[in-house]
């Protein structure tokens, strides 16, 4: 399953955010901040605690199922008398969640955490980065591991100089996104793809702001 | 106009380019300096692109300066800070300044340089900038549009013989090669060997190699490349001769072992010619070539 992988902002940062406000409702997210422990139960609590100590007042708080989900206002309804409190709502999700709230809810948001990328999980608590949603999928002809998230450079054509013993240049725990592409492609005695030299790419799959619609059938 | 590097490299005779890194400022005094004690001792430089993604004057600026004092750069160009607009524009204007060659490389990455932030860009890669020169060659822009006055560069990029693994390295090479590359430098060699069995497999390829030479200064700077220069190598026998160099003699050691280096390369023909990269001690690179009993002047 698809993850929104965060991690809490700088104190320094949060702090300065804050700075404006006294009264602070938080809010969670029940699903992938649950999951990486950024904004589940107990860091919920744990900020509430933080908040206080900071001499900031609290006027509620829940952790929302799934933050990103628009019913999230409906669940919203029965802490109103907390949020209409609040001068600012601190919400500890990723940032779809702090999107669809601010969205919602006339009030300041203030985003607890920084969103790192959209992940899969791989092991218990581990989580990588393997899609970009760049528009223009190339994992066909690359052994279905997609160079353009897990290369560095989102480099095409082959490995950089950089490659050292199956390792990325700016971390020796990172593998190189073509070495693994190499040795799959290698095993489906597929290296000829490896051979084809890439063109530009394209950059123009989607404009952001990335946008969609079903089309009607006739 | 063919490029006087063009005319070296076809001529067959033993080639020798060094590396000049631009400075860190608007001061071009040193590098000035250098360029006049190299430029017609050298069949070529190269000027470095923000070399290790730290930020500097750039490379155009220093080809044009040796332009301008009658040498013949090679203008090195990542595509790690610009797209291709930008790459497209500035060999437009590096041909309209008088520069006629280009190695094109991808690129360290930004988070290893000055500017750890920076927003990287990698819109092309080596391969595809080698093809874009090709493009511009024909008239054309990577948009299919026609130009107002092409450009004819020698066209080069970089090999790593001893890339941990090797193969997909070599795959690269070859796409570079059918991209349109002229010449090969390598990364630095230190085993020769390995050196010649690379060459074993390359020589099947119409392109000019030139054996990455770098200078020793010190037994910690050898160990400090083998930590952390992907695909370089010094060998432990090397590392000890240094280490073994009486005090203050160092850097004579290195540019003795570097010398002894190129003089094999060269009576054995293991290479067409070789990159000397002297970081920082640019002014040994004289030194370095009388050691290794080369000169411009010489046949192969």
């Amino acid at each position: 399953m698809i993850r929104s992988i965060t991690q809490p902002k700088p104190e320094e940062e949060l702090n300065r955010l804050l700075s404006d406000f006294n009264r602070i409702f938080i809010i969670g997210c029940g699903t992938c901040a649950t999951l990486t422990r950024t904004g589940g139960l107990e860091q919920v609590a744990a900020m509430k605690e933080r908040l206080s100590q900071a001499g900031k007042m609290v006027t509620g708080q829940t952790v929302v199922p799934v933050a990103c989900d628009n019913l999230t206002l409906e669940m919203m309804k029965e802490y109103d008398a907390g949020i209409q409190q609040a001068a600012a709502l601190l919400v500890m999700s990723c940032a779809f969640g702090v999107q669809t709230l601010a969205r919602q809810i006339p009030k300041n948001v203030i985003p607890a955490l920084d969103t790192l990328f959209i992940g899969k999980e791989t092991g218990a608590g581990k989580f990588q980065e393997i899609c970009t949603q760049c528009g223009t999928c190339v994992i066909g002809e690359t052994g279905g591991i997609c160079p353009v998230t897990s290369c560095h450079k989102g480099l095409v054509n082959g490995p950089c100089g950089g490659t050292d013993k199956g390792k990325c240049e700016i971390d020796k725990n990172k593998d190189c996104a073509w070495t693994l592409i190499y040795n799959r492609l290698k095993a489906l005695d597929r290296l000829d793809a490896m051979r084809k030299l890439f063109g530009p790419r394209n950059y123009l799959g989607e404009p952001k702001p990335g946008k969609f619609e079903i089309k009607a059938e006739a | 106009m063919v490029s006087e590097f063009k005319k070296a490299l076809v001529s067959g005779k033993f080639v020798v380019t060094c590396e000049l890194a631009p400075p860190k400022g608007a001061h071009v005094d040193k590098m000035s300096h250098h360029i006049d004690l190299l430029k017609d001792k050298v069949d070529a430089m190269n000027l470095t692109d923000h070399q290790s993604s730290v930020m500097r004057y750039p490379s155009l600026g220093g080809a044009i300066l040796v332009k301008e004092k009658g040498g013949e750069p090679i203008l090195q160009m990542t595509c790690r800070d610009r797209n291709r607009l930008a790459l497209q524009a500035d060999l437009l204007f590096a041909w309209s300044r008088g520069v006629r060659n280009v190695l094109c490389l991808t690129g360290d990455s930004v988070m290893l340089g000055d500017h750890k932030q920076a927003k990287p860009v990698f819109d092309l890669d080596s391969s595809q900038l080698v093809a874009a020169i090709r493009t511009l060659e024909k008239g054309k822009d990577l948009g299919g549009n026609d130009l107002d006055g092409q450009v004819n560069y020698c066209a080069g990029a970089i090999v790593t013989p001893e890339a941990d693994p090797l193969e997909p390295q070599l795959i690269k090479f070859e796409k570079k090669i059918e991209a349109g590359a002229e010449f090969i430098q390598t990364q630095a060699v230190y085993d020769l060997d390995k050196l010649k069995s690379f060459m074993d497999y390359a020589r099947q390829f119409p392109v000019k190699i030139l054996a990455g030479v770098i200078l020793l200064t010190s037994a910690p700077m050898a160990r400090f490349m083998n930590k952390n220069i992907a695909g370089v190598n010094v060998p432990q026998n090397l590392i000890d001769e240094m280490a073994a160099a009486p005090k203050g003699g160092a850097l004579a050691k290195g540019i003795e072992i570097a010398g002894r280096m190129i003089r094999r390369i060269h009576e054995e023909k293991i290479c067409d010619g070789v990159h000397i990269m002297a970081i920082g001690k640019e002014e040994t690179v004289p030194d370095i070539m009388a050691a290794a009993g080369v000169s411009r002047a010489m046949p192969s």
